[in-house]
């Protein structure tokens, strides 16, 4: 019963990193794409953040779906990776104007 | 996974559901049983008699019973009764050495003789409404571990709307009795039809925490000083300190009607007086949640206690504020009248049954394939006594937290953590039965007795009170005979499941059907 159709290592390798980057992944995303709208949204800083807070949830969705939707494992990562730092860098530019 | 993008979300849909359904299952419906939170709490302490709505009254009452037992109090909240919660209820903190918190005391007053009413101890239904967000866990876990079943819950909806395709011609599409099929379709329908609820219901739960669960852009913004952010947000906060020397405090009354007059007739919900035995006392007049959608947490007039001047009056929320207030507002339902609370109730009931449907599907769906073989995979025995326990067992569990109230003797010691104790240990014991007998016995087993523990419940209320459905219904009382009767359905309910579970054709007989009709030519 067991190895007649249980999936290949391999496969649940790729599962673990998919489920990985939705999750740890999809959160960093989110966080920074909520810095980014907190630090450059034109209201009041209040607002801004709790903008920022509020839609931060539809970025980790987008993560997630995007995660376990493209084609490969190392695809969910990068397109996970690659928006947070833009974000990051985005929030760094902000954070340093803010201070200046 | 190399399939599309519909059979990648079908498949996320599918782990993701079944992985947090169990928790899911009861948040859902504890949740969905707070929405009458007020109204089981008055069913479970039937000692607090509903009076006529006085306001005046009630707040002399409460300022002669605080001002007799609490004259040196840090701070006294004073909840005034309203048409849902019938108990005048006033609470106060002990002072002790600044920067540490003093004891809270809470008592149930009697408007008309202002003094406290001899209740049984009882959390009634603020154990729900506490249990669908916090778990029984120590804080912060619960919190945490029930808004990351909210961010699951979210995903599944939003994969399970994608994997749906045909969303409006299959809505008009059931086909009773058909098994599997039939089980799906309803699926289908309770999560499409009530779909606008589930989704407000998802994202809010996600906005209440968001403080917690996201605090990356307050650290951000307000470069870590996040107190600030907060003062920011709810200035009610900010009182002014005591300056020790003694002062009497007015009478409340006319502070309650000047607040009502800023607000254009708007309610009370409670009053808060810091410090009142102070000449520095203050007076926070909070507005009632029941009155606007939009949910405001710093909707508030104070005004110095000693002199009874005005010290401010919050401003409007900003828009963002206003938009997080109304997820909050809409979330907890506080604004609904009885027809709407019911209309909750249903959306919360079919939110509910959406994730218990899920959960059989996933497992008939596996069952069929090991419908020849006698002994199931281990995985598979797992699923089904997590569906058994957590479904029908919850449902024992709720009815045994309502008879241990009535059964529990009022004077016995810690009664209201002993109510919540029974609820675990039957529970635990339904988790138990699961796994020692067959699958489909467990469920008629379970859902009977669940049936039985509702469909008794107003026999017990007659047994133990004085307020039985005759006197309940002659009285006009009907959140005391809306309860019974609410009971009595569930055990209606839960009885016609336990008769169509006895009686469904079981998988194995079905395979055995089929294959016997497969083989039949070939046997000509």
């Amino acid at each position: 019963m067991k190895s007649k159709t249980s999936p290949p290592v391999a496969y649940r390798l790729a599962v673990t990193s998919r489920v990985l980057a939705a999750v740890v992944g999809g959160y960093l995303m989110a966080s920074l794409a909520a810095v980014c709208l907190a630090l450059w949204l034109p209201t009041s800083r209040a607002d801004a953040v709790i903008t920022g807070m509020m839609s931060s949830f539809v970025f980790y969705l987008l993560a997630v779906i995007w995660c376990f939707a493209c084609r490969t494992a190392w695809r969910a990562w990068c397109g996970v990776m690659l928006p947070s730092a833009v974000f990051a860098t985005l929030a760094g530019v902000g954070f340093w104007m803010a201070r200046t | 996974m190399k399939e599309g993008f519909r059979q990648a979300m079908a498949w996320l849909h599918t782990w993701a559901g079944l992985i947090f359904g169990w928790l899911l299952f009861a948040i859902f419906l504890t949740g969905t049983l707070s929405y009458f939170k007020d109204e089981i709490t008055h069913w479970m302490q039937p000692e607090v008699q509903a009076h006529p709505l006085d306001d005046a009254r009630s707040l002399a009452a409460a300022q002669a019973y605080l001002q007799q037992q609490a004259p040196t109090a840090a701070r006294w909240f004073i909840s005034l009764p309203d048409s849902r919660e019938p108990g005048l209820s006033v609470m106060w903190q002990d002072r002790i050495d600044p920067g540490k918190r003093g004891n809270f005391v809470e008592k149930i007053i009697d408007p008309a003789t202002s003094q406290p009413v001899q209740a049984r101890e009882s959390m009634g239904g603020d154990f729900f409404y506490r249990f669908h967000f916090q778990l029984q866990m120590p804080y912060p876990w619960g919190r945490w571990l029930s808004t990351i079943a909210a961010m699951v819950m979210c995903v599944a909806l939003i994969t399970g709307i994608i994997t749906h395709k045909k969303i409006f011609k299959d809505f008009f599409t059931f086909r009773p009795r058909k098994g599997q099929r039939s089980w799906l379709d309803g699926h289908n329908a309770v999560g499409v039809l009530v779909l606008p609820f589930h989704l407000m219901i998802t994202y809010s739960s996600l906005v209440i925490f968001m403080n917690m669960v996201m605090p990356a852009p307050i650290t951000a913004a307000y470069g870590g000083d996040n107190r600030a952010f907060f003062n920011e947000v709810f200035p009610t906060t900010n009182n002014p300190p005591a300056l020790g020397q003694p002062g009497a405090l007015l009478p409340l009354l006319p502070l309650y009607e000047q607040a009502r007059e800023q607000w254009g007739g708007g309610h009370v919900g409670r009053l808060v007086v810091n410090n009142p035995g102070d000449v520095n006392a203050s007076v926070n007049v909070v507005r009632a949640g029941s009155d606007r959608v939009v949910h405001d947490f710093g909707s508030t007039v104070s005004f110095n206690g000693h002199t009874g001047e005005l010290l401010r009056v919050s401003a409007e929320q900003s828009l963002p504020a206003a938009i997080g207030g109304s997820f909050y507002g809409l979330h907890m339902g506080h604004f609904a009248g009885p027809v709407l609370r019911w209309l909750y109730f249903i959306c919360g009931l079919a939110g509910t049954a959406m994730i218990g449907t899920g959960l059989v599907i996933w497992l008939g769906k596996r069952q069929l394939k090991h419908a020849k073989t006698s002994v199931m995979p281990f995985e598979l025995r797992l699923v089904e006594v997590l569906n058994i326990a957590s479904m029908a067992g919850l449902m024992i569990a709720v009815a045994a937290f309502f008879w241990a109230n009535r059964l529990l003797p009022v004077s016995f010691a810690e009664r209201s953590s002993w109510e919540v104790e029974s609820f675990f240990i039957a529970w635990g014991l339904s988790l138990l039965h699961a796994m020692l007998r067959r699958g489909r016995q467990a469920w008629v087993e379970q859902l009977s007795a669940g049936a039985l523990l509702f469909v008794t419940i107003p026999l017990l209320n007659a047994l133990t009170t004085s307020q039985h459905l005759g006197v309940s219904l002659a009285k006009g009382d009907w959140t005391m005979a809306g309860f019974d009767l609410t009971c009595c359905a569930s055990g209606l309910f839960l009885t016609w499941a336990a008769w169509k579970m006895q009686h469904r054709v079981a998988p194995q007989a079905r395979a055995a059907r089929a294959q016997g009709l497969a083989l039949k030519p070939e046997a000509r």
